[in-house]
């Protein structure tokens, strides 16, 4: 899960990390008097979506004057952003976020994420601040440094201290990162965080540390003990198919393709999409129903697959292992019939009660195509969906 | 013989009393698994089903004798279980809960540091070894004992590979399910390792997902370590970037652990890499002659 950047800096702040005053607006009118309330100018007016690269799309402008602010916020508010994050189609920008302006002297990089290598948290920095960090690791390894963090001890000081000086930090202004870092380790674990980015983190002319960008992704498992974290969530920045899978257990994730798919497991469902591809197709979603697929949630599956104007054909491929494929198959066909399915539906079943399974297709009178393994599916429905 | 576990393994299970736990114990035990009790807290001194219940791992051990336990405790307390295993001196811990929260993994890790508990899980189907012990949620069924290792990530992939196995007269040594999240207690390499020293495996496939290197390290063991011939798959060529992809550990991030690059080090270390999901058994009979 992710959140805007006027949600991450309310949260940084509450941790002590220092951010610039700023707040969230609606319409260019609050922006004005925000603007005026938060200062003597100049203020940056920043695009709120969840897509970096904002600046390069017309995101974040520099204001001079408090109209200036309105007149920038009400160009944005409502205009489509396209950066290389959000896709070709954009997104719209529903709310900007207006902020005191800075004197920035260095732009820093700080990220803290769970290594997989290591299982600890570690927290990266770099000189390179405001650069895609992705190519200061490939280009520059050597102006990233690294700290792993042991979880009962925490994020000590002389590794806050080592950060700073690799980072050339001096005088007063290491024991002003030591805090910024250790409030952002305190902020990692507080909110069961799986990423946060502080890109750039400046030191200004005036020698203060200021997180000037967050970037949130929060632990989807930890939501449940996250209760405050759960509320911030902007259901508009989302698939809206993919907000509907999601409350009914679905793991589904939308896909530019025209063939959709219907699996169990998620190992075997990135596979149906594969294969799918392997032949010639184009799959147009991933989703999991889970290991144990009842016939509610089959019929769900289905209403949402369908509910994706691209798709024009089905692949329901499913290992019953635990499950009975005569139970699935039931589902399958009281799914087909709920929706009136008009696209071909091609139906891998194995497992358990196969055969039976199998006669509960052919007996349903519906336009079932079955098939015989997962290579004999895949080429079925492309086919199915080129002829069609 | 096999890995991790034989016929002779007596296992316990965390969260028994549970519709879950209680359903796998039985499906275990039919399997005929040595399945000697189970722990909830609270219920201890009761019975279900014939399971003796404990309070507690440590009062299951005494008892019982177990020395692997299954946890099918839900996510905001498996972790917890996971260390009153390891704490009661478990020696193998296997835990099917999905959905524990990473940092809760990251200090199970820690804790575990330098005790001899082996983990595999979270967010797994389990480990069987054909004909002698399941332990987990896969079907016993579509097994069969035999020469060949299986390591997964995923559950229905492995369920795919054993099936394509069986179907072509290939029996399997012992079939591990990782799991799906971004920290386990066993990876890929892990399992290469015990596959390696074990006499009666003779080949291995291996599948694998987008996210993270846990395939590519292991690659690097085949090349260097591994006189057994290794098959393999990589799920997840059409997965976009930056999507979790169900499992948490699923995801593309920052351009790096996505299929390609993966299966491009798996090749360059001599593994027989399947193109598709229906040829995983095919690409290892492509290196291997039983």
């Amino acid at each position: 899960m992710n959140i805007h950047e006027y949600q991450a800096k309310a949260i940084l702040r509450k941790f002590g990390v220092p951010v610039p005053d700023g707040h969230v607006c609606y319409n260019g009118a609050s922006a004005r008097e925000w603007a005026k309330r938060l200062g003597e100018g100049p203020w940056v007016v920043k695009a709120q979506i969840h897509a970096g690269g904002r600046g390069k799309g017309g995101g974040v402008k520099l204001a001079r004057t408090p109209d200036e602010v309105r007149n920038i916020a009400r160009d944005m508010l409502g205009m489509i952003l396209s950066t290389h994050q959000t896709g070709p189609d954009g997104k719209v920008v529903n709310r900007v976020l207006v902020e005191n302006g800075c004197n920035i002297d260095r732009e820093l990089y700080v990220s803290l994420l769970v290594d997989r290598t290591t299982s600890k948290v570690t927290v990266m920095a770099s000189t390179e601040g405001g650069m895609d960090i992705e190519e200061v690791a490939a280009k520059t390894p050597e102006k990233i440094f690294v700290e792993a963090v042991d979880p009962l001890v925490g994020l000590t000081l002389f590794q806050c201290r080592n950060i700073a000086f690799s980072l050339g930090l001096g005088g007063k202004l290491v024991n002003k990162a030591t805090k910024v870092l250790q409030g952002l380790y305190e902020t990692f674990i507080a909110c069961d965080c799986s990423l946060l980015e502080i890109n750039p983190l400046v030191i200004t002319a005036e020698e203060e540390i200021l997180a000037l960008d967050a970037k949130f992704g929060f632990d989807d498992n930890a939501v449940f003990r996250q209760p405050k974290i759960g509320d911030m969530r902007d259901y508009d920045e989302e698939d809206a198919n993919e907000v509907e899978a999601s409350q009914h257990d679905l793991s589904y994730i939308s896909l530019n393709g025209n063939i959709g798919c219907l699996v169990n497991g998620a190992g075997l469902a990135m596979a149906t999409m594969d294969i799918i591809k392997h032949y010639g197709g184009d799959p147009a979603n991933f989703l999991d129903v889970g290991g144990g697929a009842t016939i509610e949630r089959v019929t769900e599956a289905f209403k949402i697959i369908l509910s994706d104007q691209k798709v024009q054909g089905i692949l329901v491929n499913i290992f019953g292992g635990i499950m009975k494929c005569d139970i699935i198959a039931t589902g399958v066909v009281a799914a087909a019939n709920q929706v009136s399915l008009q696209v071909p539906l091609v139906v891998r079943l194995e497992g358990t009660n196969v055969e039976r399974g199998r006669e509960i297709l052919e007996e349903s009178g519906l336009n079932i195509v079955a098939a015989d393994g997962m290579a004999d599916a895949a080429q079925k429905i492309v086919k199915a969906v080129k002829e069609a | 013989m096999s890995i991790m576990i034989n016929k002779d393994t007596k296992v316990i299970t965390q969260g028994i009393t549970g519709a879950t736990g209680l359903f796998h114990a039985q499906g275990a035990r039919d399997y005929g698994t040595k399945m000697v009790g189970g722990v909830t807290p609270g219920k201890g001194g009761t019975t279900i089903d014939g399971f003796p219940v404990f309070d507690t791992v440590r009062e299951a051990v005494e008892k019982t004798g177990a020395t692997a336990s299954v946890i099918y405790v839900p996510p905001p307390f498996a972790a917890d279980s996971i260390m009153e295993a390891v704490d009661a001196g478990i020696e193998m811990v296997c835990c099917i809960t999905e959905g524990i929260p990473v940092l809760d993994m990251v200090k199970v890790k820690q804790y575990m540091d330098g005790k001899k508990t082996r983990l595999v899980g979270p967010n797994c189907p389990g480990v069987i070894t054909p004909g002698e012990c399941k332990i987990g949620i896969m079907p016993g069924y579509i097994h069969k004992p035999g020469k060949v290792g299986v390591v997964s990530r995923s559950g229905t992939l492995t369920y795919e590979a054993v099936w394509q196995l069986t179907c072509l007269g290939l029996g399997q040594s012992t079939c591990v399910g990782i799991g799906g999240d971004p920290v386990n207690g066993t990876n890929h390499l892990d399992v290469l390792r015990m596959f390696q020293a074990d006499p009666d495996t003779e080949a291995v496939i291996m599948i694998g997902e987008i996210g993270g290197n846990s395939e590519e390290e292991a690659a690097y063991f085949v090349r260097d370590h591994m006189t057994k011939p290794v098959a393999a798959y990589i799920a997840g060529v059409t997965a976009p970037p930056g999507k979790r992809m169900g499992h948490a550990g699923a995801i593309i991030s920052g351009g790096r652990g996505t299929a390609a690059e993966k299966m491009a080090v798996l090749r360059e270390c001599g593994i027989s890499v399947a193109e598709s999901p229906a040829e995983m058994a095919r690409a290892l009979l492509n290196i291997y002659k039983p």
